[in-house]
């Protein structure tokens, strides 16, 4: 599955109004981690079906990341139902995102 | 631009280097200090040892045969590994550039086991400013040092947050404080919150109202520098693969920094077969460029 950019326009309809499971990775260009969390996100997102992989870039909603006290940067979130059901701050191995949405 | 750069100049760090040197890669190694080895009084166990001889002797004598290859060892102290086109180090004294490096730190002594600190990990508890900064624009913070490494942390946050106070947990005091920063050497009895930081309090029972607590004790370790690059660690441990590898193209690690036996012989061993993988990755790189 494609993963999906979200911005404070897109976020309600994409995630909170999700039919399916999304995990947020919530990102910065100049956060280190962040890069090498990239490719285990879109790894997953190749072979996974039935979770929404999405990525939203906290310099430009800064908002979101607030509403949600990120604090720091890789930090994952999955929501379910609007809810959020799993958060993990710091990179993550793919085995443990795997945990997260549990496949 | 070095071919590789090695932080740290123990029996990991220099290993590394003789095989790197000797395939004619231009190697810097730093360091800060002896080490682990410092302390040693006698080595008794490590191959060749017919007379037992100390620790420090043992390293000087490798710096020596290392600085006769042609390697380039300098004392400093990094701060911080980011990458984009090779590795950019950046240390107290300078800052250098690599196309592969190796984390040869040894193990992080001063871990801080404070009530309250990894329930707040990542809610409020921080091990890396220049990461993190963003996210406390115009709050107050607490930097957890007493060094040079305290002092690296606190510079990212000064631009951007309202304030910020040194917090010494008793240590004294190493460097000067930048001028209005208080100081406090009093040490904690634990980081507060419910959900996230509010606060710490100190064993004399008084307390600090904080929304971050950043932890820079002592120097930058393995662990540290691994974390703000990108690299998986495991505890205090940075993971790698048999060839010393971690996740990250061009970053390797090796000694005491990885676990497992924490010895001379183990680490000598990890170095020499970091320095193969290095080789191969900076002829590669070589190639394509
Ligand atoms: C008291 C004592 C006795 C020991 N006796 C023995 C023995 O008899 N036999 C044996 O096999 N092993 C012994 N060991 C264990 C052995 O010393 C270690 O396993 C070995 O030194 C590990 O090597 P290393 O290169 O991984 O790390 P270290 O030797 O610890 O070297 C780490 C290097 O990294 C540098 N460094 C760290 N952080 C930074 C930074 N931020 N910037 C720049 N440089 C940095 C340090 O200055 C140092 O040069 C002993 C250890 C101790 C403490």
């Amino acid at each position: 599955m494609e993963i999906i950019e979200i911005t404070e326009q897109n976020f309600e309809k994409e995630v909170l109004n999700s039919d399916i499971p999304v995990l947020v990775d919530f990102w910065a260009t100049w956060c280190g981690p962040c890069r090498m969390q990239a490719p285990i996100i879109d790894e997953l997102a190749g072979e996974v079906s039935g979770v929404k992989f999405a990525k939203l870039n906290v310099d430009e909603n800064g908002s979101l990341a607030q509403q949600y006290r990120v604090m720091s940067i890789p930090t994952l979130i999955v929501f379910k139902e609007g809810k959020v059901v799993a958060s993990a701050v710091g990179l993550q191995s793919k085995g443990a995102v795997k945990e997260m949405i549990g496949v | 631009m070095y071919d590789v750069a090695i932080i740290g100049s123990g029996p990991a760090g220099l290993s590394a280097a003789l095989y790197t040197s000797r395939a004619n890669l231009k190697t810097l190694v730093i360091g800060k200090d002896r080490g682990a080895l410092e302390k040693a009084d006698r080595i008794e166990n490590y191959f060749g040892m017919a007379e037992p001889i100390s620790g420090c002797e043992l390293v000087e004598n490798t710096r020596t045969q290392a600085r006769n290859l042609g390697v380039e060892l300098i004392e400093d102290e990094i701060f911080h590994i980011s990458w984009e086109n090779g590795f950019q180090l950046e240390g107290k004294e300078g800052a250098y550039e690599a196309n592969a490096v190796l984390l040869a730190t040894g193990t992080g002594r001063q871990t801080v086991k404070l009530k309250g600190i990894q329930e707040l990990e990542g809610k409020g508890v921080s091990y890396c400013a220049i990461c993190d900064a963003f996210f406390y624009r115009g709050r107050q913070v607490a930097i957890l040092g007493n060094g040079e490494y305290a002092l690296h942390e606190m510079s990212q946050l000064l631009p951007v947050v309202q304030s910020a106070v040194l917090l010494t947990n008793g240590e004294p005091l190493k460097v000067q404080a930048p001028e209005g920063v208080q100081v406090i050497e009093t040490s904690l009895a634990s980081v507060d919150g419910q959900e996230y930081v509010e606060g710490v309090t100190f064993t004399d029972g008084t307390s600090l109202a904080v929304d971050g607590v950043f932890i820079a004790m002592g120097s930058a370790g393995a662990a540290e520098l691994a974390r703000k690059a990108g690299a998986m660690i495991n505890g205090r441990h940075i993971q790698v693969n048999e060839g010393m590898e971690t996740n990250i193209p061009g970053l390797y690690a090796a000694g005491d920094c990885i676990g497992g036996l924490l010895q001379i012989s183990t680490a000598v061993g990890e170095g020499a077969k970091a320095a193969m993988s290095m080789i191969k990755f900076v002829r590669t790189v070589q190639k394509s460029s």
